[in-house]
């Protein structure tokens, strides 16, 4: 009963503050005067349509950079949590296997004794008896240890088919939406979402697919550290406020695609890390760790 | 407005989700649902009446960027709202996924998912 109350006060005080929030607010008439700068810096200083884009990448790219970090950690700990989680499963398989074995030789050989001290049948005999109902529960154990660890159905022919026709115009799509992230809608973190959902229809449909894990980190170390090491560029060749800031190369045209400086570069790496993120966290969920 | 209201109330309704509900994997939809309302909010927050995406496209075809910024203030959504929620669905993605890992893991270890059989979690 106290604990509904405490639960009806907590909810009630959220609501307060929300309506706090709601109740002296009206929808803006214009921009502010910092979202017009962005706006109008995104076109005039960038040289971009996407002002969106000029925040993420460049105006925030601080932000950005912290973003993609607790990605990178979130990550980390999907992997840590799964890879711990199925080595200790395995160590208690194995020591369920060595408690059952042990009862059940204890009672074959109890079973061989018996027959001896009967005395009816030849010691060879007995030994082989011995020897078959062994074999027997190892048999009977190993089939019990296998079926512990889940097998995978095969995908259906229509989830098949569909991945092999669909698979590389998704990857496709991801890589166009992440190198056109400055002119249109998307980006890197879109592009790689797409991406990754890709290879997740990829390991439905097929039971031995298994994803290079060093592939997986290779790629996403390498992204992270070319992302840095962009921004380290504008730091040393534009000046000491620039970090991140895209203009170091060549603006281009306005609406071409290689245009806005090293924003489509950047927000490419930002696209490959988020893909190879996601897709090592769909990788670690499908083998659950086991062995990398 | 509505969008605001939304917001709000999905808020309360995965704050309440998170403090009664038993089950773990409840919980998480919990979150996840916080999760949507704070987008919208944000998105309510940074809407201007009339205003577009924060996209210049069709709004001018000469190559006058400066003058297309100037012309675009008028008629765009605030960018940086946009560009917040635009992050924060990714990264609440992979945060739901750790915090499923983290239930995965427990369920291995006790066969449960209901928040009481985790006594010694306590504080």
């Amino acid at each position: 009963m106290i604990k509904y109350l405490l639960v009806f006060a907590a909810i009630l005080g959220m609501g307060w503050i929300l309506w706090q929030l709601g109740v002296e607010f009206q929808t803006a008439q214009e921009l502010n005067p910092l979202a017009s700068e962005y706006v109008r810096g995104s076109t005039s200083d960038l040289n971009m349509p996407n002002a969106v884009t000029a925040v993420v990448v460049s105006y925030r790219g601080l932000d950005t950079l912290g973003e993609v970090t607790v990605l990178f950690l979130a990550t980390a700990g999907i992997g840590f949590l799964l890879k711990r989680k199925k080595r200790s499963a395995g160590l208690e398989i194995d020591d369920a296997d060595g408690a059952a074995n042990v009862p059940v030789c204890d009672e074959s050989a109890l079973a061989g004794l018996e027959f001896d001290a009967t005395g009816t049948t030849d010691p060879q005999n007995n030994l082989s008896n011995s020897l078959s109902s062994l074999s027997n529960s190892v048999v009977k154990n190993e089939t019990l240890s296998s079926s512990a660890v889940k097998t995978r159905t095969e995908g259906s022919e229509i989830l098949k088919t569909g991945s092999n026709l669909l698979v590389p115009m998704i990857v496709v799509l991801g890589i166009y939406i992440f190198t056109h992230g400055h002119l249109s809608p998307g980006g890197g973190f879109q592009g790689g979402v797409v991406i990754a959902s890709g290879i997740l229809m990829l390991i439905m449909a097929e039971v031995r697919f298994h994803l290079s894990h060093l592939l997986l980190h290779i790629s996403e170390s390498l992204s992270g550290l070319a992302y840095v090491a962009m921004g380290l560029a504008g730091l040393i060749l534009l000046g000491v406020h620039h970090f991140l800031d895209p203009r170091y190369l060549l603006a281009g045209k306005f609406l071409a695609l290689f245009s806005a400086g090293a924003v489509p570069v950047i927000y490419s790496l930002i696209g490959i890390k988020v893909g190879s993120e996601l897709a090592s966290v769909l990788a670690s969920i499908q083998h659950e760790g086991e062995d990398l | 407005m509505i969008l605001l209201i939304t917001g709000m109330l999905l808020i309360l309704a995965g704050i309440w989700a998170i403090l009664v509900k038993k089950d773990i994997i409840r919980m998480i939809i919990g979150f996840t649902v916080v999760d949507t309302g704070v987008h919208l909010l944000i998105v309510a927050i940074g809407y201007v009446k009339g205003g577009t995406a924060p996209i210049i496209d069709r709004a001018v075809s000469t190559a006058d960027a400066s003058f297309a910024g100037l012309q675009a203030i008028s008629k765009v959504v605030d960018p940086v709202p946009s560009a917040l929620v635009l992050t924060a669905i990714v990264i609440g993605l992979a945060v739901t996924g750790l915090m499923l890992a983290y239930a995965v893991r427990l369920n291995k270890a006790t066969g449960s998912t209901n928040i009481d059989d985790h006594e010694e979690q306590k504080w």
